[in-house]
């Protein structure tokens, strides 16, 4: 387990080829999560002190963003898609049924923090309606059935 | 090296893979191709290229927009024309190879169509398909032709010859090409490209900048991802020629971080240009410079929105501010600022090689040129398409579309997005350009347009939307901010069957308020679904507030499901796989659904094995509206 100076030095780190740039700050949280999966409190400092804005600026700017994460995800993301075509081919009920299977609700992680359970809007890949990706895996015609199916893989 | 002579390395690199003596063999791998498999074609091809010892070229290609057909697979034999081959997965990949490159049998069986000069018996002309036949590729004019990672592929195509034109021209002459052509702008609201650029000309402040807004973030549209992925060059290229009209060295592209394969593509494409200087310091050695630097958004829809895109570029919360001034006098940084579309800049390079007329030769008065549409949905051909402007929705579902799958009757159209709105049947003759669709209620929007047949509910649907710009909102004023959540409660109650008589007009009240008082596009376009959507479909509205029904069954308040006995085989499928255990019933018996403990999840319908289903939907006061006229003969018996 790090702790929070060494976590400090590490994301220090990670965001120093980003020093003088013009654009710094959410290219800087984006590598954070990038290392992470999350953006752990350490971040909003050091970030903040690469990008010259106070830590509560920066969570400010995070937390008005979805791609930024709070708290660690799972081992695995699964991401349904809602986006328009997905939604009329009947994603909701992949999210239905993947709720039901991992006891936790749209946004939340298993206990065990094997499974995180997240919904977007649109991948782009509409043909193939409704799609769900698991890590970066995409599968299409996904439906509620075919869903549980798939996670058992990662299991 | 200097332009001329990259151009003819090129034409011979292009010539020697196009017509030498090896096969060549394209992949369409852009998202859509890799999420049907398309990597593990690439794959099976190259093994069985070495298996069998033949030479052969292969490239990955973007999307050449027919994305219900992928993995798509062109094979062009010395000699021979291209032909291209539909669902190519990598289980049909041995047979093809064996059949077509060993024993010169071009199985028209998987084939699709040929492309170019030249005909094989059996197979029909690639553009002559019906679902290319009305299309006109000038955007998408090298998707899935060219390979994406290879500058020289793009200027053999006749890349960056109008960058070498125009730095032989002077602003003025290339802004009046662009006023000639008609070209506006293609993110939706529709503004003429060349007065932007006009007045970003005029403002004499430095720096300035020219940026593209890549933040697709309507879901259901992936026009500009294809264009991105399949021919990154011809934005880029767009974008310095944006650069050299008004006079700048700086460009930004701000792409949605939902892209990576998109930022990877731009990321190599930047590279390859400023080596051929192309891109960079004093371009082929005039005095103009110019250079693109990528910023990835973070998911916020908001940031699609110019004020609010930039504001994001700059580190802070994408939230729009009040206009004017506009952009092209303060955008980034406060400085002159010309944000265009992906496709707008796409459309750019053609119009200054073949000239502003020749553009305006395509479209209607007012729309000029073409558009890129993504087409999903309930519609047999889902994919990209680019049409002229003034072509009819009609031709767009029916000829280019196929129509619905099992031959259902077309419901509604929704274009435009979140911000757009939905368009029913008696409304399919309306022509394709900006006026015409705000005339009927909706918006050209970016490009997405999902069809949706009579198992969507109209209610439902505008309950999604309304949602996703609930969530979407950015909190800054406030008709959007607490306008749109108000609008959403009573929605909400509507699907639960608890709408009430006066709601529909409290909607059409809230929405024409929020309309007038909010303060970006997001805000005063987000009641646009739910408003249209009460224009054409009120019956179906009135069906939920007075006789708690949902005619197409989708809201879960008002539907349940049962097993009519007479029909079900007993097979106990449904039993075994119900997540929430509603279904119970003893052997050789005909299950019975606990209707507390169903969740309406529908997994009972997909696994049973039936022709016909026993499991019947009933909605209303016992009334049931399956399209099945088989089911309604039972309800009457069931009374």
């Amino acid at each position: 387990m790090n702790t929070a100076v060494e976590l400090k030095d590490q994301i220090r780190e990670i965001i120093e080829h980003l020093r003088g740039q013009q654009i710094v700050l959410i290219p800087a949280l984006q590598a954070v999560q990038e290392k992470f999966g999350y953006l752990p409190p350490e971040a909003f400092e050091e970030v903040g002190g690469l990008a010259g804005a106070s830590a509560n600026t920066v969570y400010g700017v995070a937390s008005f963003y979805s791609q930024f994460r709070f708290v660690k995800p799972g081992e695995h993301i699964i991401k349904v898609c809602l986006g328009t075509a997905c939604h009329v081919c009947g994603s909701s009920r992949i999210v239905d049924a993947l709720e039901l299977e991992l006891a936790i609700k749209e946004g939340e992680t298993t206990e065990d923090e094997k499974f995180s359970l997240e919904s977007v809007r649109c991948f782009g890949s509409c043909a193939l309606a409704p799609v769900m990706v698991v890590d970066d895996e995409v599968y299409g015609s996904v439906t509620g059935p075919k869903a549980l199916d798939i996670i058992k893989k990662y299991q | 090296m200097n332009f001329p002579e990259i151009q003819s390395k090129a034409n011979a690199e292009w010539k020697d893979l196009w017509e030498g003596d090896k096969p060549l063999i394209l992949v369409g791998l852009a998202t859509c191709g890799i999420a049907a498999g398309g990597n593990a074609t690439m794959e099976a091809i190259k093994a069985e290229l070495t298996r069998h010892g033949i030479e052969a070229n292969v490239i990955a290609v973007g999307c050449i927009g027919m994305c219900y057909l992928e993995p798509l697979v062109d094979i062009v034999k010395p000699g021979r024309p291209r032909i291209s081959y539909s669902h190519v997965t990598k289980e049909k990949v041995p047979e093809l190879i064996e059949d077509y490159l060993l024993n010169d049998n071009p199985r028209p069986d998987l084939a699709l169509g040929t492309i170019g000069e030249g005909s094989v018996e059996g197979i029909p002309k690639f553009w002559e398909l019906p679902m290319l036949k009305p299309q006109v590729r000038i955007a998408l004019h090298n998707c899935g032709t060219i390979a994406p990672e290879n500058i020289y592929h793009y200027i053999a195509q006749g890349g960056y010859s109008g960058l070498s034109k125009a730095l032989g021209m002077s602003q003025e002459d290339i802004i009046s090409e662009m006023e000639k052509s008609g070209l506006r702008g293609r993110g939706g609201a529709g503004f003429p490209t060349w007065r932007k650029w006009k007045e970003a000309n005029r403002n004499k402040a430095t720096p300035k900048f020219v940026v593209c807004n890549a933040d697709e973030g309507d879901p259901g549209a992936f026009m500009d991802r294809s264009v991105l992925e399949g021919d990154p060059h011809a934005v880029l290229e767009g974008m310095a020629l944006a650069g050299y009209a008004i006079g700048t060295p700086n460009g930004y592209i701000y792409c949605r971080a939902e892209y990576p394969l998109a930022v990877k593509r731009l990321n190599i494409a930047i590279q390859q240009a400023k080596e051929l200087n192309l891109l960079g310091e004093n371009i082929q050695g005039s005095e103009f410079s110019f250079d693109v630097q990528i910023m990835q958004g973070a998911g916020a829809f908001v940031c699609g929105e110019g004020s609010a895109l930039m504001y994001s570029i700059e580190g802070k919360r994408g939230m729009p501010r009040v206009r004017p001034p506009r952009s092209v006098e303060s955008g980034l940084w406060g400085l002159p600022t010309s944000l265009n579309n992906v496709e707008t800049f796409a459309n750019v390079p053609s119009i200054i090689v073949k000239g502003g007329d020749w553009f305006a030769g395509y479209g209607t008065e007012t729309g000029k040129g073409t558009k890129t549409f993504a087409l999903t949905g309930k519609i047999n051909r889902p994919g990209l398409i680019e049409v002229p402007m003034g072509i009819t929705l009609r031709e767009i579902v029916y000829d280019i579309g196929g129509g619905i799958p099992e031959d259902k009757p077309f419901k509604a159209m929704q274009t435009g997005g979140p911000s757009g709105g939905c368009l029913p049947t008696d409304l399919l003759d309306t022509p394709v350009d900006f006026e015409s669709l705000a005339k009927a209620g909706s918006i050209m929007g970016s490009g997405g347009m999902v069809i949706v047949d009579t198992d969507t509910c109209m209610v439902d649907i505008a309950l999604y939307f309304l949602s996703f710009c609930v969530e979407e909102s950015c909190g800054k004023c406030v008709p959007c901010r607490e306008g749109l959540p108000l609008m959403l409660d009573i929605l909400e109650r509507i699907t639960k069957g608890e709408g009430e008589p006066e709601d529909i007009d409290r909607l059409k009240d809230l929405g024409e308020t929020i309309k007038a008082g909010a303060l970006c596009g997001l805000g005063t376009s987000a009641p646009n679904p739910v408003l249209t959507s009460i224009r054409y479909f009120r019956e179906e509205w009135e069906a939920h507030i007075h006789d708690k029904r949902c005619p197409a069954m989708v809201c879960k308040d008002l539907f349940h499901y049962e097993i009519l006995s007479k029909r079900c085989v007993a097979c106990h499928r449904c039993l075994w796989s119900c997540p929430t255990k509603a279904i119970t019933g003893h052997s050789l018996e005909a299950p019975v659904i606990n209707e507390a403990r169903c969740t309406r999840c529908g997994t009972c319908v997909t696994v049973c094995p039936a022709k016909v289903s026993p499991i019947a939907k009933y909605t209303g006061k016992g009334i049931v509206t399956s399209s099945e006229p088989q089911a309604l003969e039972e309800v009457t018996v069931h009374g």
